[in-house]
């Protein structure tokens, strides 16, 4: 169950946590970290996803400002022309979201319009479920699409985590399986709490074995977590801005760290959407701006890719309490130094909706997963996607 | 018998747990706690000491024999209420009117689950409830679809009443359960436009599983099942003739105007239905790995009698794998395992029981509300490093000396508990919704902070030898199914030596 190095592991944490100063002795003497990662999968960029978690409303957050049919759709909630930000004649940005602008001029905004699914699921608890372990709409999948993804391609050992789930109760993509998943809320707190783990012991069946990697794993994160790395960067004094602040902490520590998720809730809009989305891109934007801003003084600009995700976006039709109901494909942002900034997809027909309201898709999820498995780390992705998506050229070399 | 068993089995005490005995001997103080552990929430030293010396059989035939059809625990006043269906908003109510009803059943939920740890934490037969939250996390329903939490506890009854009764007969009542029509889509299943979501997972998860059926006997089934729907006044099961398909169906090679009951037979009928209900049961109470052989044999049992439960929990509670030594210690504890195992255990009485299911959900377990209808994984599922430092945390605060200043809740994690039954969750300090749920936290805290240990008396209960670590020893051995991970000082205080045996990895086994 447990291999012998696991032994020697615990040995050193014994040692370590007395002795602080031998706490990184696995071969990455180098400050940074990067050195030790096998040729087949470059895990030395970080993929940072972004959660929207309710269901963001696509149709508000990249405007069709020049379509009839958005205006008859919405006839309280849609966002006045003058007001949206334009990006070329046809659609523009919520006005919340205008600090992303000048990361669209620099082209390092990617816009995937209408990514979606066929078959697609109203149920938030399904629907993300779908999302998370990039299932076929009624296939249910046990383990999330990166826990396939590092079984399939693991990250170096010296790595403080496979990826560090950012103040929510589940792993989501993560779940599942026997990646090295950190979940914490704030970095100060967790490197506190994680003096309760007790990785000891000799494991003589399975389930005491997955207890003690746990207990190992939370160890060896804290000793390779920092939670004081000294940012200029100011970070918004909001939840959502504080979960960017230990985002960036995170991504800080020199052993290296694959995946971040952080998680902005609130986007479920049944009622009196306008002012509630509009602060929530607001947080977004903001939260998004001081990201690039501490992954640039981390020099890590250029190595990280910034993800949105949700379990759908909302029906086109406004509801009669000012709000929209669950909906199927959305909007999607992809940041980073490498990204190739512009439209990709197409901004679904509101012309053409289903028989229920809502829009087709343009873009599978499954694609943007695969771009991120094959262009971005180096992992071939049918294996792990249970088939064949064709990447997109969002991303520079 | 019993006297001469029981000074061999002291002396191989701490190191030795899970010495498998041979058929007819008595149950030794290892084996009394093995089978006290599994079929209720943890044993007590007292709880032990009834049963050690018993046969296995005795044993086996004591506990089923204690088991009850009802609850000891009176429902919270609105659980008699019968028109709760009718006093949903209508089609014209405003929002605020939706909001308020909704955030009323939510309020509903949490004393429901308050009510249930009640039940689990009083009950004379622990191992009825154990049955009941088995079938619940098999016959899964969630408030989270469902809403009312009115239909939550009438189901909740409706499974404790055949929890060890006819398996058949829980089939069928399931079937007809109203929270189960709105869980899994009866409602919306029309002649000509059939729904196929109950069909498909009575027959995946509910009776053959995954494999055993096809396609095609899932799209006849869901014509049989056209017409199960709910009273809206009453919200009380009513068989809708116009819109029931009275055709002829064929499941599993037998064809006729079937209708749901005589598909839920036609499943039951299925030799596959019994060894699927008693691999899960292994799972449940044995080991993870269930041994083909053996789930034959005690299926067979099952099957012969009737579907007979508590003849399947005989002969699964009576075997040789039940007992042997590589079974001992191979499960982890579920969240209520931990949870009401532990005051249980310390015989800690809280003065509000909320918290506690609250505190089990925020370690991946809300009650009446599992994740999907595949319901809680559970063992290495239970198990990340979210929920395993929530476990800890918890623990670490049950055995904190007195303080009553530490927070669990609010902490600074406050993003991690969410209040069960609310998991889409606005965030924003000036949110109305985000005050609620930090006051929600405090109280929470208030109630965690509400028990109290004493450590005195607890101890007191070991008869053990006079040397000086007796008291220690003994307490390992009631504490842990195995031996403990971490090198225990022996020597230390009481309120020291608990709080270090139960934060061991070993204190997550049973």
């Amino acid at each position: 169950m447990t291999p012998k190095p696991t032994m020697d592991r615990r040995g050193f944490l014994k040692i370590s946590a007395s002795t602080p100063l031998l706490a990184f002795p696995f071969g990455f003497a180098t400050p940074v970290a990067h050195a030790a990662v096998p040729a087949a999968a470059d895990y030395d960029k970080v993929l940072v996803l972004i959660e929207l978690k309710g269901g963001n409303d696509g149709l508000n957050t990249l405007v069709p400002f020049t379509d009839p049919a958005y205006y008859v759709l919405r006839p309280k909630l849609a966002v006045s022309r003058d007001r949206v930000i334009a990006l070329t004649d046809s659609v523009g940005l919520h006005p919340s979201l205008e600090p992303l602008f000048p990361l669209w001029k620099e082209r390092e905004l990617a816009v995937l319009q209408g990514v979606g699914y066929p078959e697609p699921n109203l149920s938030h608890f399904r629907s993300i479920e779908i999302w998370d372990t990039a299932s076929k709409s009624a296939e249910y999948m046990q383990e999330g699409w990166l826990t396939r993804t590092f079984a399939a391609a693991p990250t170096p050992a010296s790595f403080a985590a496979d990826g560090v789930i950012i103040g929510s109760p589940d792993l989501g993509p993560l779940a599942g399986g026997g990646t090295r998943t950190i979940a914490l809320s704030n970095t100060q707190q967790f490197l506190r709490q994680s003096r309760l783990a007790t990785p000891e012991g000799e494991p003589h069946n399975k389930a005491l074995a997955h207890i003690l990697k746990v207990e190992a794993d939370i160890m060896q994160a804290a000793l390779r977590l920092s939670a004081d790395y000294p940012f200029r960067t100011e970070f918004p004094q909001t939840a959502f801005g504080n979960a960017i602040r230990t985002a960036s902490q995170v991504i800080a520590n020199r052993a290296g760290v694959a995946v971040v998720r952080v998680t902005l809730s609130g986007f479920d809009t049944h009622n009196a959407q306008y002012a509630t989305q509009a602060r929530l891109l607001s947080d977004l934007a903001d939260g998004i701006v001081a990201l690039k801003g501490a992954l640039v003084e981390l020099e890590r600009w250029h190595r990280s890719l910034v993800l949105t995700y949700a379990e759908f976006g909302r029906r086109p039709k406004e509801n009669l309490s000012n709000g929209t109901d669950h909906g199927t494909s959305s909007v999607h942002f992809a940041l980073g130094g490498r990204v190739a900034g512009g439209l990709y997809g197409e901004q679904p027909s509101l012309d053409r909706l289903s028989g229920d309201g809502n829009t087709s898709y343009a873009i599978d999820f499954r694609s943007v997963y695969a771009t991120v498995l094959e262009r971005w780390w180096g992992v071939p992705s049918s294996g792990v996607l249970n088939g064949r998506y064709t990447a997109l050229p969002m991303l520079r070399s | 018998m019993r006297f001469l068993v029981a000074p061999f089995l002291l002396a191989a005490v701490c190191t030795a747990h899970a010495v498998a005995l041979p058929v007819t001997t008595a149950l030794g103080y290892d084996d009394a706690r093995h089978l006290l552990t599994r079929t209720g929430f943890a044993a007590t030293q007292a709880e032990i000491e009834r049963y050690a010396g018993l046969t296995r059989e005795q044993a086996v035939k004591k506990l089923l024999a204690e088991s009850t059809r009802t609850a000891l625990t009176p429902p919270p006043s609105w659980a008699a209420d019968s028109d709760v269906f009718a006093q949903r908003p209508g089609v014209g109510a405003s929002e605020m009117e939706r909001k308020r009803f909704q955030q009323e059943e939510t309020r509903k939920g949490l004393e429901l689950r308050g009510w249930w740890v009640t039940e689990m934490l009083s009950t004379p037969s622990p191992l009825t409830e154990r049955m009941t939250l088995f079938w619940h996390n098999h016959f899964v329903s969630s408030q989270q679809k469902v809403k009312l939490a009115e239909l939550m506890y009438r189901q909740n009854v409706t499974l404790r009443a055949n929890a060890l009764g006819d398996f058949g007969e829980l089939l069928h009542a399931v079937a007809r359960d109203p929270a189960m029509v709105v869980y899994l889509d009866s409602v919306q299943n029309r002649k000509g436009t059939p729904n196929e979501n109950f069909a498909r997972e009575v027959m995946e998860l509910f009776t053959l599983g995954e494999g055993q059926y096809s396609e095609q006997d899932i799209k006849e089934a869901a014509r049989a099942f056209t017409g199960w729907s709910i009273d809206r006044s009453t919200g009380e099961f009513t068989f809708r003739r116009l819109i029931h398909d009275d055709g002829v169906k064929t499941v599993l090679g037998r064809s006729g105007k079937l209708d749901g009951d005589q598909v839920l037979d036609i499943l039951l009928a299925e030799r596959q239905t019994g060894e699927f209900i008693t691999r899960k049961l292994w799972r449940e109470f044995v080991s993870p790995n269930p041994d083909d052989a053996e789930v034959k044999r005690i299926a067979e049992r099952f099957r012969e009698s009737r579907y007979d439960i508590k003849s399947a929990l005989y002969a699964l509670l009576t075997s040789d794998a039940f007992y042997a030594a590589e079974n001992r210690a191979t499960l982890i504890k579920s969240p209520i395992d931990l949870v009401v195992g532990t005051l249980r255990q310390f015989d800690m009485r809280p003065s509000a029981t909320i918290p506690f299911a609250v505190a089990a959900a925020a370690m991946g377990q809300n009650l009446f509300a599992p994740p999907n209808v595949r319901g809680w994984r559970g063992q290495d599922a239970w198990i990340n490093s979210t929920t395993l430092l929530a476990r800890k945390q918890f623990l670490d605060r049950m055995f904190r000396a007195g303080d009553g200043g530490s927070q669990t809740f609010l902490a600074t994690d406050t993003s991690m508990v969410q209040p069960p039954g609310r998991s889409i969750m606005p965030a924003g300090a000036q949110d109305p919704d985000a005050i609620r749920q930090i006051q929600f936290r405090r109280a929470m805290d208030r109630g965690l902070n509400s028990v109290h240990f004493d450590r005195t008396a607890w101890f007191e209960q070991f008869s053990s030898p006079a040397n000086s670590d007796g008291h220690a020893r003994a307490a390992i051995r009631l504490l842990l199914a195995t031996a403990p991970q971490n090198s225990l000082d022996l020597q230390e205080e009481p309120l020291g030596l608990v709080r270090s045996i139960v934060l061991d990895a070993a204190y997550q086994l049973k």
